[in-house]
């Protein structure tokens, strides 16, 4: 059983540290700032998810485990907020897009 | 007011007690600057004024996590290849999508959602119109489809 879940939990890891390192290759090669973001949200998401998940078998059934899920939780409610703040920044501040803007209020201004 | 004040102050005070379980004065005093400065920021933003945060959400609620969960895990895969392709052609869209028929915080909920999977980005929320940036033009069609959309509205129904 506790082989299992060690196998288990190691493959969970494994698998975030390779989407944290596509995210990474991803931020270097893609062309412009908000291409960028997307290859990082890889990182945001996915190797967020499957790390905590991963260190949660570890943790077996105890009040670490809770404490990992909060973290998570908060984690996946917090860094889609930072990313539309830095986003709407860059929009605002001027970094246009590679692609056609629809017309909005603030983009027009 | 004051009793949602006080209520939300014995919930946090209680919360920081459990997560640290640690009883030293240094760390209790943080406690309690922590919780002092969340009800003032919660304040801020007019927590006490409105429902607007208000949790009536049930079990559908993690219904939705589990679907975008698959989603997150099917958008990284296809993020990830676009990645690792030798030649990087990246050819982004930038579609509005209308969304003045949620209530604020189910479009907050939508424009996090489109963030939080991989491909699309939400850039800015402005007077009920989401405006996504997609890395490819299939990301930006399965966002105006408005599949996540239907799912959001559909927590708020019965």
């Amino acid at each position: 059983m506790d082989l299992a879940l060690d196998i288990g939990s190691w493959i969970l890891l494994t698998l975030g540290g390779v989407s944290v390192l596509i995210g990474g290759i991803g931020a270097l090669r893609m062309p412009d700032l908000y291409s960028r973001m997307h290859a990082a949200s890889v990182t945001d998401s996915m190797g967020a998810i499957l790390i905590i998940l991963g260190v949660m078998l570890q943790a077996g059934l105890s009040l670490a485990t809770i404490k990992l899920a909060a973290i998570l939780l908060f984690l996946l409610f917090t860094s889609p907020t930072a990313s539309n703040a830095l986003a709407s920044a860059a929009l605002l501040a001027g970094n246009k897009p590679r692609a056609e803007v629809p017309d909005t209020p603030e983009t027009s201004q | 007011m004051i009793k949602r004040i006080l209520l939300l102050a014995v919930l946090l005070v209680l919360a920081w007690l459990l997560w640290s379980g640690l009883y030293k004065p240094l760390l209790l005093g943080l406690g309690v600057f922590s919780c002092l400065l969340t009800l003032y920021v919660v304040r801020r933003m007019g927590y006490f004024d409105n429902e607007v945060f208000a949790l009536r959400y049930n079990l559908r609620l993690v219904g939705f996590w589990g679907w975008l969960g698959r989603e997150i895990v099917k958008s990284s895969i296809e993020v990830a290849q676009i990645v690792l392709r030798p030649s990087l052609k990246v050819e982004p869209k930038v579609v509005a999508l209308g969304a003045d028929d949620l209530e604020p915080l189910d479009q907050a909920l939508l424009g996090n959602s489109i963030t939080l999977t991989p491909g699309t980005l939400t850039l800015d929320v402005h007077e009920g119109r989401i405006l996504v940036h997609s890395l490819t033009a299939a990301g930006a069609d399965a966002v105006l489809e408005g599949e996540m959309k239907r799912r959001v509205s559909a927590l708020r129904q019965g």
